[in-house]
């Protein structure tokens, strides 16, 4: 068998996800190559041919990947993924978009966000937000997988003497164009890989309160996380929102304040090793999934959580 | 321009899933079924785009069994012009989902077509992508603004470190996220009006796909529930049980 897996970047540095996704296909088992798509990637060629486990780094370096399109990563990786049993990559927005497409290009099924694998054609994946786990079967002689990066730890970034090979395959479909981005710009770690997360919701009653959480969080060297109510409501733009529709995060620390725990919301956080909840309303139901609640109001703990970690960090 | 939109029949977002005692699925015995969330921001969309006057006619197509129609006509109440059922009893999975919709895109040939970006049910994220492919469409995923520009659409997208604008030429796939738009709901005269709109029947016969599943379910469990914890008195606990307990600070 052979693995194809294509790397999560951002033209300038190897994403962890890409590491976890390493994890599963080695869990496969089989030759694994990295695809590294984009413009300008040298570094990141670089990082994935020192990630543990990896055979060859395959590299399409041109302006046509540097957005990474849909259209266009999703021609490349048909094209160069034909010649492999299995396709996988990360189940991010980028992921997300193009797979799909590399799954119909080559006529085969995708099976997406899978948690676990069980042999070389079968997968775990969650359906109905979480609420449920489908053991799948793919019969397709090439299967194109998404994997949820959180429930497989990653392989060691250093150590791998993989080969590095340009490819000079240029797919630019012509259908599509970059027109801008806003990306939020933070000194925190990554949500999506951070290892101690502290979330604000509803409770937080605004988005100037974040502040407390963000002020935690730099003194834990944490990420900042919303939920879905706290986004909806304005306090917190998008990117932050931690839940089925947002980030599936599984730190070894999840701090919810203020959040109800509603399914959504439990469904992207309930893999974290240790959860505290800070709620006043003991019934809200993020008590049942936390290992350590406190019912308190949160404009009294957060500060006072502040001033006790000063004492021990 | 015509704008063609999707939808899928699945449970309704607020009730509570359970899984069958034999592990063969969910239960969905006697379950209240509704329009997938993600496909009732894409109604939505679309009505805007005919009442901004971009889009001149709504085409709303759902796959599946019978009772398919009473999303269908849903759509039809919230200002969709005519439907189109394509009926089956047979598990429709992404990549026949997305070879049905190709179909009903090469015989009605819309400018733009919108889907949910996934359903609530199978949560696969893969038809809108499969059928841009399939139909050499170019694609605007997980939207959360959609402006139509002569022959282009911009769509602003949600990705993972914030927002991403594209510009796609004509015709064009766009799937919906969350903050696309709040869906309004269907009044009683408009919901009278819909049961009298145009709605066509056909077989995935009839459109010369076949449908053959390539991936089996072999089970499908609940998962594992996570044990509550403890309450702690104060933050000082807190701390105290983070540091010396669960040694994670």
């Amino acid at each position: 068998m052979s693995i194809l897996v294509i790397a999560e970047h951002d033209n300038s540095s190897l994403k962890q996800a890409t590491l976890n996704v390493v994890a599963a296909a080695k869990a496969i088992g089989g030759d694994i190559d990295v695809l590294v798509a984009g413009e300008n990637v040298g570094a990141v060629a670089e990082a994935a041919a020192k990630a543990e486990g990896v055979n060859k780094v395959l590299v399409a370096d041109n302006a046509a990947y540097g957005h990474f399109l849909g259209e266009n990563l999703g021609d490349l990786v048909a094209e160069v993924g034909k010649g492999y049993s299995h396709i996988l990559t990360s189940a991010g927005t980028t992921g997300k978009d193009f797979m799909p497409r590399v799954a119909a290009l080559l006529d085969v099924a995708q099976v997406s966000d899978i948690i676990r694998v069980e042999s070389d054609d079968t997968f775990v994946r969650p359906i109905y937000a979480g609420n449920a786990i489908a053991t799948v079967k793919a019969s397709d002689s090439i299967k194109v997988i998404t994997v949820r990066p959180t429930a497989f730890d990653p392989v060691a970034a250093e150590g791998g003497s993989a080969s590095v090979e340009q490819l000079d395959v240029v797919k630019d479909a012509g259908l599509s164009s970059f027109v801008g981005e806003e990306l939020a710009k933070s000194d925190r770690p990554d949500l999506a890989s951070a290892g101690i997360v502290i979330s604000g919701g509803r409770g937080m009653q605004n988005g100037d309160n974040f502040k407390m959480l963000e002020q935690v969080a730099d003194l834990m060297g944490a990420a900042v996380g919303a939920s879905r109510a706290a986004v909806d409501a304005g306090f917190v733009p998008n990117d932050m929102q931690v839940g089925q529709t947002g980030k599936i995060v599984a730190p070894q620390l999840y701090v919810a304040v203020g959040i109800s725990g509603a399914i959504q919301h439990l469904a992207g956080m309930s893999d974290s090793k240790v959860i505290v909840a800070i709620n006043k309303d003991e019934e809200a139901p993020i008590f049942q999934v936390a290992d350590y609640g406190l019912v308190a109001d949160l404009f009294e703990a957060v500060p006072q959580f502040e001033e006790e970690l000063k004492k021990v960090l | 321009m015509k704008v063609l939109v999707a939808v899928k029949r699945v449970i309704d977002y607020n009730v509570k899933v359970r899984v069958k005692p034999d592990n063969t699925g969910v239960d969905l015995a006697n379950v209240k079924m509704a329009m997938n969330p993600f496909c009732e921001i894409a109604v939505e969309e679309a009505v805007r785009l005919k009442e901004k006057g971009v889009a001149s006619e709504i085409v709303v197509v759902s796959i599946g069994p019978k009772a398919s129609q009473e999303q269908i006509r849903t759509a039809l109440a919230l200002g969709a012009d005519r439907g189109i059922h394509i009926e089956t009893d047979e598990e429709v999975q992404s990549l026949e989902a997305a070879k049905l919709l190709k179909a009903v895109v090469e015989k009605e040939e819309p400018k733009l077509v919108i889907l949910g970006k996934q359903s609530i049910d199978s949560d696969n994220n893969q038809t809108g992508q499969m059928l841009a492919a399939l139909t050499g469409m170019g694609q605007g995923t997980f939207a959360s603004e959609v402006v139509v520009d002569g022959e282009k659409v911009n769509v602003t997208r949600e990705v993972d470190g914030g927002l991403m604008t594209v510009a796609l030429n004509l015709p064009a796939v766009v799937t919906t996220d969350l903050r696309l738009n709040e869906p309004r709901y269907a009044s009683l005269p408009n919901i009278m009006k819909a049961k009298k709109k145009p709605l066509d029947a056909m077989s995935p016969a009839d459109l010369g796909v076949e449908i053959a599943p390539r991936l089996t379910t072999l089970k499908v469990e609940a998962p594992a529930a996570r044990q509550a914890g403890i309450k702690v008195a104060d933050v000082a606990e807190l701390v105290d049980k983070l540091k010396n307990e669960a040694k994670v600070i």
